[in-house]
């Protein structure tokens, strides 16, 4: 009976998930999506603390404050240019926990003689090769992402080797675990071995494909999940961990959609081998012109539709706040004024719209790119703001460039384009963008948040 | 072998319903997903509770205690963080 009260809490908390989720399918419904999806939480939390197995609540006390004090302090603290290495973190603990869990079922399993089954010794193997690369995995790029790393690829000889190395020998422990669950020190070898690949799996991949791997690490953590759901037998964590890991399937799918790479690509192949037609001498000598905020101040006096492209150079100098400011002055002067969003932009699927809404820019002006790119043609002035690769046109015309086939945004078709940008230097795919060069084009060169200051000043002036 | 049947079905479903529902949120809102949906994965939070207060050995319960922390965390860290994110977008500036 007690059994059957439990698990009815269990489903109704899973049902709480579901509908959490679905409120995000709009700003409007989202908050109370993920409100009801805590209230979910807390009810299978509640219930679980009223288990006959649970003799002492004063560790479990312990764990709840020293978590929620570290998680409340992260959730308030942390900048929204920062959210792409706290959700790094947090897949990590996610990750981290599922793989303990499991371990302490065993250990436990063992202790108590109970029969252990082939589902029981296969899932903790999972269990503990996902867990463990999620948790290491993310500590990296929680790293990177945090500039405690480097942000370019580390490569090494025989890279693949060893992650194919450390691969088999965790799945061979694995596979000695089912044969002989008694020896509970063959699952943290298991452990071992995944955490090692989890570094070496994600140290390799540069900072812009860090979209990419954050997203897997999140599908990761929920199937982490899903897998101690199936050690414990435990419902509500099969079905909460197969939402999160079919929610990092999503995202990582299109991620890798919008630069036209496969994930095996994206994960082992790298940037690398540029074999472009054009140097960058070819492309920009003689053909860049460079221009002045005033420039672009008359330049703005005159006009009906503005886009602008941000990127992630726009939260690396901080510049949403500015660009907001110069979205209201050009609104107040009449100005139709949209923001186009690379699916790829920043270094997370939809940074740049929080960034964007966090300025407090109404989110009906955040585009996605297949509803802005027919927009261009009308449009009078492109201001294209710390992005690079997703407005190269080469993408569209040299199928031999890294990025060939990449969808971007057109920017290039606007009437005119502004590129606010430090230098001329290449973006991650380490290519010359053709659009610096274009005819319609005007580099606005320096730092981001001073450019559309002094834009702003000089249309005050105007 | 039934009982593995019954929670093997429950997760492929699972696994198209969140396809489903997830395939229908904008890139609008990706981020708060990915926050989000992280929180939801820290439900390992119920399995680490047991852990930590069953006392069984000093090692379980060492377990559990790290395993809750780094639940709570998750927990915790991922709804409040995906509430701060989601009200920030307005309408109208």
């Amino acid at each position: 009976m007690e059994s059957a009260i439990v698990n009815i809490a269990y489903l109704i908390a899973s049902v709480l998930f579901i509908l959490g989720l679905k409120g995000l399918a709009h700003p409007k419904t989202s908050v109370r999506g993920n409100l009801l999806g805590t209230i979910g939480m807390l009810i299978a939390v509640l219930v679980t603390l009223l288990d006959r197995h649970i003799l002492s609540y004063e560790i479990i006390l312990i764990g709840i404050l020293a978590g929620s004090a570290i998680g409340v302090f992260l959730a308030i603290k942390t900048p929204m240019t920062g959210m792409p290495q706290m959700v790094a973190l947090l897949n990590g603990f996610g990750g981290g926990a599922s793989t303990l869990v499991a371990g302490a079922a065993l250990v436990e399993a063992i202790l108590l003689t109970t029969e252990i089954d082939i589902q029981f010794t296969v899932a903790t193997a999972a269990s503990g090769i996902i867990g463990a690369v999620t948790f290491w995995g993310s500590l990296v790029a929680f790293g990177k992402l945090q500039g405690l790393i480097t942000e370019e690829p580390v490569l090494f000889k025989g890279q693949h080797l060893v992650n194919a190395l450390l691969l088999f020998f965790a799945l061979l422990l694995g596979i000695w675990l089912v044969k002989e669950p008694s020896l509970a020190w063959i699952y943290w070898g298991v452990v071992a071995f995944s955490s090692i690949l989890g570094i070496t799996l994600v140290l390799p991949i540069g900072g812009a494909d860090m979209p990419v791997v954050i997203c897997l690490l999140n599908s990761y953590s929920g199937i982490a999940a899903a897998a101690t759901g199936f050690v414990l037998n435990n419902n509500v964590l099969i079905i909460s961990g197969s939402l999160v890991g079919a929610s990092g399937v999503i995202l990582s799918n299109l991620m890798c959609k919008s630069m036209n790479r496969s994930l095996t690509n994206v994960l082992f192949g790298g940037v690398g081998a540029v074999n472009t037609k054009a140097s960058s001498e070819d492309i920009y000598t003689g053909k860049v012109k460079t221009s002045s905020p005033e420039e672009v101040a008359m330049l703005l006096e005159a006009v009906r539709r503005v886009v602008i492209v941000p990127g992630y150079g726009m939260a690396v100098s901080q510049a949403q706040f500015a660009i907001r400011d110069l979205f209201l002055l050009l609104e107040s002067k009449g100005v139709t004024v949209e923001f186009a969003i690379h699916p790829v932009a920043g270094r997370m699927p939809g940074h740049m719209n929080v960034l964007l809404a966090e300025a407090n820019i109404p989110y009906e002006r955040l585009k996605e790119m297949d509803e802005v790119n027919p927009t261009f043609e009308q449009t009078d002035v492109a201001i294209v703001i710390g992005a690079n690769d997703v407005v190269n046109p080469i993408a569209r015309e040299d199928s031999a460039s890294p990025i060939a086939g990449m969808p971007i945004l057109d920017v290039d078709k606007a009437r005119t384009v502004v590129v606010i940008k430090r230098s001329l230097s290449p973006g991650f795919a380490g290519i010359p963008n053709s659009l610096f060069a274009a005819d319609n084009t005007l580099m606005l060169f320096g730092d981001g948040k001073k450019m559309v200051l002094d834009l702003i000043a000089a249309l005050k002036a105007g | 072998m039934e009982e593995l049947i019954t929670i093997l079905t429950i997760f492929v479903l699972a696994l198209f319903v969140g396809f489903e529902v997830i395939a229908k949120v904008p890139p609008l809102l990706h981020t708060p997903l990915m926050s989000g949906s992280n929180a939801i994965s820290g439900i390992t939070l119920i399995g680490a509770l047991i852990s930590a207060g069953s006392k069984y050995t000093l090692l379980t319960t060492i377990l559990g205690l790290v395993a809750v922390t780094f639940a709570t965390i998750n927990v915790v860290g991922g709804f409040l963080v995906t509430h701060r994110m989601l009200g920030m977008f307005k309408r109208k500036g």
